[in-house]
């Protein structure tokens, strides 16, 4: 990896971050209520993105530098495990069970199965 | 940003009163002019610290190798941005209500550097490529043993926040805001 996509990627992940805080602001301004529901869209969302971009970059469609920058930069600063893994926590320790299962298992399974659909886009492609 | 009263029929229970399962949800409070994630201080702060958390992780990504087609490197960036993250929220929480320098300092190190250091993308797309590839035990292997030791992570930070909260409040400090 060059020194200039290190850096790009790295201000890509700023901007992914930004974005998961506007759209995490604006799902929670909408929905109601405690469930995490922002961080489940922004990880499936985000899941499907990578995927498609990976099916691309092993297509040969998209160049690896552009999916080192969108993919590990901009997607990876957009997801977050910390903040998931932590939601899950409070809703365990809320006794909110069946929240926690779906927050933490229902959002892997989910995310994967977005990831896989991405990955068979990209390779339509 | 007038909004008319909320209908009491509306749904779900009431998150008064204690650390809020979701950190940002106070920030979607109504005492603000403008909601915090369309404020552009807070954005930038999300911003620089998610770029500092996104170069980290690339940097011990290209360290780290994959073994046996287990991504070896996210799995511990995860697990270990999970538990900085327990600890720092708690730690937050435990000093005093989620305002001014608060704030700052938990959209800055949490939502950016720890939301940016951490991937869920990364986690579930080599999952999937992992199960695309007949892989299943290593893709069963990395996916459950990722959510476990997130999830002990996040709950041993929190446990360790708690403590080191504790500890600091011996002296007269920050009032309590626990329920």
């Amino acid at each position: 990896m060059t020194p200039l996509v290190f850096v790009a990627l790295a201000a890509a992940g700023g901007v992914g971050a930004a974005t998961r805080f506007v759209v995490d602001g604006a799902v929670k301004a909408r929905i109601r209520g405690s469930y995490p529901v922002g961080t489940t869209v922004i990880n499936v969302s985000g899941s499907l993105l990578l995927g498609l971009i990976t099916g691309l970059a092993l297509t040969h469609l998209l160049a690896d530098d552009w999916r080192l920058v969108l993919g590990g930069g901009f997607l990876g600063g957009y997801t977050t495990f910390s903040t998931a893994s932590f939601e899950t926590v409070r809703l365990v320790q809320n006794r909110r069970r069946g929240a926690a299962l779906a927050n933490g298992l229902g959002m892997m399974i989910a995310s994967v199965a977005a990831a896989l659909l991405g990955l068979w886009l990209g390779s339509l492609a | 940003m007038t909004e008319p009263p909320e209908p009491a029929a509306a749904s779900g229970a009431d998150a008064h009163g204690e650390l809020p399962i979701d950190s940002d949800v106070i920030a979607a409070g109504r005492s603000e002019p403008r909601p915090p994630h369309l404020r552009a201080a807070y954005i930038g702060l999300v911003a620089v610290g998610g770029m500092l958390g996104t170069a980290l992780r690339e940097a011990i990504s290209l360290i780290v190798p994959v073994v046996g087609g287990f991504p070896v490197a996210i799995f511990g960036i995860n697990v270990l941005g999970a538990f900085v993250l327990g600890g720092l929220l708690e730690l937050l929480a435990l000093r005093g209500p989620d305002e001014g320098r608060r704030r700052r300092i938990r959209l800055f190190a949490g939502t950016g550097v720890l939301g940016g250091f951490t991937t869920y993308s990364a986690f579930a797309t080599d999952t999937a490529q992992l199960l695309g590839d007949g892989a299943f035990a290593v893709a069963l292997l990395y996916a459950f043993a990722t959510l476990i030791a997130g999830a002990l992570a996040s709950w041993g930070g929190i446990v360790v926040g708690m403590r080191v909260g504790r500890d600091r409040r011996i002296r007269p400090a920050a009032p309590e805001q626990r329920s």
